[in-house]
């Protein structure tokens, strides 16, 4: 066993790319549960995500236009659920299992061509002098594109909830639908703009997997991140800093043992790769022992509007 | 548009005829899906639905598989209809049947090569107790810390594949088998083989107790106070508190239940199709029962329909995939599909829809 192998730059520089796509689909769910609505196919998106956006960046060998298109097809998938969910009132908690079932059945069908493929890569943006720093430069300034635009999607979700009217109104949404509803405001459809953002960011974090994280294409690659992201949301008690720093940490953790595996550790390997779900049930029984702070008063709650 | 008028009381009449409906509207959009692949629908559906049961070449093959895997399907969308009536969400099936398998085989696998009558009923009550344990950490983390058991049950499926990696790889591990990763198959083990009650008819061990789990759960619905319990907290879950019901023990049996379902369903599975524990061993059915629990209406007899049912389109499946080379995945959304129509012809059941009506 050699763990001066393990390079403390690296581990963090790795870190990151392995919390993104969690971070990203994270902050969607935080957004849509903020308006009080539950949506448990986070993994069905993102898995969506990530096939669609592997195909579009292998045929156009532009990985970017990839994102773009994950983020749209997820953002209209998601809507399934809305629909379902907010015109047709259907139990929440069933329906996105559904999403989930279909997404991951929907995948498989179209990624079936592309099994084994390798997709092009983004280039690492090396930000101008600061990617110069020893050390620190390697750890924080050379990452891809879409690295920043998760911590710029953070920091927007955050300013958005906390500063601006529609966020209020979302929050308002999310705390008691009746009275938001009676002060005028819609309620299904500031919801469903939730759930299409949620839908757009959960592609985002499966496209992020398979053209940055793997990157190809391999049936169920999303391997739960999309479930853990519901739980990192749960974690962070619904707000966003906290959702990066609950991403971060599960990175952490799995970039960790990945190392601990490659640098032959005598604990087996089996262990090794079910010690991020262990972590996270342990996580959850932390936060839920304090008792779930934060958690939108409506959340999961049907709304019917009867006048 | 349209407007929605909430029924005072769920429609009895939309509640049995939605099913048919969802099945109905599948269909059709299952043949444009497969039209949009370029296979004629309308063999398509009839190679899924009706081949398997009536073709003259394959029914011989394909009937006794439809028991043999409707068996489990029933047995954990049972246990899973408990839990959902009531609110607990158990989504992690697929899990606890993992560790029923490991946990009958290990109980064979202790005894070989010796044999007994006594080893297959070991098997079984230790497949029923390790899908229990495994549903009992959830349980208790909900009843005791509140802790979500959505996601508690789910993070354990996949700390059940890793197990279930390792034990194949090592524990478990065939020493004849040359190196293999693979337990010894079971249904060269006397003692241990779930076996065919008739010959050719599919029906194993499994299935019996899939049957009578259906008429059991029927009366403990019906006819017993927990039934009643279970059917109250999942409906007016304060009104319950009043009456007396314990959330603690309601929330330990409804996991617990569907657990040790789900943990025999493994070891029927694992003794019998499939005989040995592999690293592939688990093949969705705790997911794919979740869909039968609701197409069935929680129902056990409804259940026991849609169990057969959604049997029938994995089949029908297998049969499309090889007759007209559709991929293997294209009857998971099928079944995703169901579900979702499912749920939005629920709307009737719930509500009365008006057309063009104005405010």
């Amino acid at each position: 066993m050699d763990f001066s192998s393990i390079n403390p730059a690296l581990l963090i520089a790795s870190l990151m790319v392995s919390a993104t796509p969690i971070l990203l689909a994270a902050i969607g769910e935080a957004v849509v549960e903020k308006s009080g609505v539950l949506n448990l196919g986070v993994e069905g998106m993102m898995i969506v995500g990530a096939v669609v956006g592997f195909i579009v960046a292998v045929n156009t060998d532009t990985p970017l236009l990839g994102f773009v298109c994950a983020a749209i097809i997820s953002g209209i998938f998601s809507i399934i659920f809305g629909m379902l969910t907010q015109y047709l009132k259907s139990n929440q908690v069933a329906t996105g299992l559904g999403l989930t079932l279909v997404g991951l059945g929907l995948s498989a069908l179209l990624g079936r061509p592309y099994e084994g493929m390798k997709s092009p890569t983004l280039k690492a943006l090396e930000i101008p002098f600061f990617s110069d720093i020893p050390v620190l430069g390697k750890m924080l300034f050379s990452h891809d594109l879409m690295i920043y635009f998760s911590i710029f999607l953070v920091t927007s979700v955050w300013w958005f909830l906390k500063y601006t009217h529609a966020g209020m109104v979302l929050r308002a949404v999310g705390e008691n639908h009746d009275a938001a509803h009676a002060l005028g405001y819609k309620v299904v459809r500031v919801r469903m703009l939730a759930i299409m953002f949620g839908g757009a960011t959960s592609g985002l974090g499966g496209a992020y997997i398979s053209l940055a994280r793997v990157p190809q294409w391999t049936e169920g690659m999303t391997a739960g991140a999309g479930w853990i992201a519901l739980a990192i949301v749960v974690f962070a008690s619904w707000r966003p800093w906290r959702v990066l720093f609950g991403a971060y940490i599960f990175g952490g953790v799995t970039v960790l043992q990945l190392n601990l595996q490659a640098a032959g550790a005598s604990i087996p390997v089996e262990y090794l790769s079910m010690s991020p779900y262990l972590i996270t049930i342990v996580v959850l029984v932390i936060i839920s022992s304090r008792g779930n702070q934060g958690a939108p008063a409506s959340l999961g709650r049907p709304f019917h509007a009867s006048s | 548009m349209f407007k929605l008028e909430k029924r005072p009381q769920q429609s009895q009449k939309w509640i049995y005829l939605s099913p048919f409906l969802a099945v109905l509207i599948t269909m059709i959009s299952g043949g444009i899906l497969f039209a949009a692949l370029g296979e004629n629908p309308f063999e398509a559906i009839r190679i899924i639905f009706w081949d398997p049961l009536f073709d003259p070449n394959f029914a011989s093959y394909s009937r006794p598989q439809l028991l043999v895997k409707a068996g489990p399907l029933i047995l954990i969308a049972i246990g899973l209809s408990f839990g959902f009536k009531a609110g607990v969400w158990n989504i992690g099936a697929e899990g606890q049947y993992i560790l029923g398998a490991i946990f009958g085989a290990s109980v064979a696998l202790a005894f070989y090569p010796m044999e007994s009558k006594f080893i297959f009923p070991l098997m079984i009550i230790a497949g029923a107790l390790g899908g229990f344990l495994w549903g009992l950490i959830p349980a208790l983390l909900k009843a005791k810390l509140n802790t979500n058991e959505i996601l508690v049950s789910l993070m354990l499926v996949y700390v059940a594949e890793s197990i279930l990696a390792s034990v194949s790889q090592g524990l478990l591990k065939n020493p004849d088998g040359y190196g293999f990763p693979g337990s010894r198959n079971l249904q060269n083990y006397e003692s241990a083989a779930n076996v065919e009650i008739i010959a050719n008819s599919g029906m194993h061990w499994g299935v019996l107790f899939a049957f009578i789990t259906v008429i059991v759960s029927y009366i403990i619905l019906t006819k017993h106070i927990q039934g009643f319990n279970i059917q109250l907290t999942g409906q007016a879950p304060r009104a319950s508190k009043f009456a007396g019901v314990n959330p603690t023990a309601n929330i330990v049996f409804c996991l617990g239940i569907s657990g040790a379902l789900a943990g025999l369903a493994g070891m029927f599975e694992v003794s019998g199709p499939s005989g040995q524990i592999t690293i592939e061993f688990n093949s969705g059915y705790g997911f794919t029962a979740i869909i039968v629990a609701f197409l069935g209406r929680l129902h056990p007899i409804g259940i026991f329909l849609s169990g057969l049912l959604i049997a029938l389109t994995y089949i029908g499946g297998e049969l499309a995939q090889l007759m007209l080379g559709l991929p293997g995945a294209s009857i998971q959304l099928f079944q995703g599909m169901l579900l979702f129509f499912l749920l939005a012809t629920d709307l009737f059941a719930n509500y009365k829809v008006k057309i063009g009506a104005d405010n």
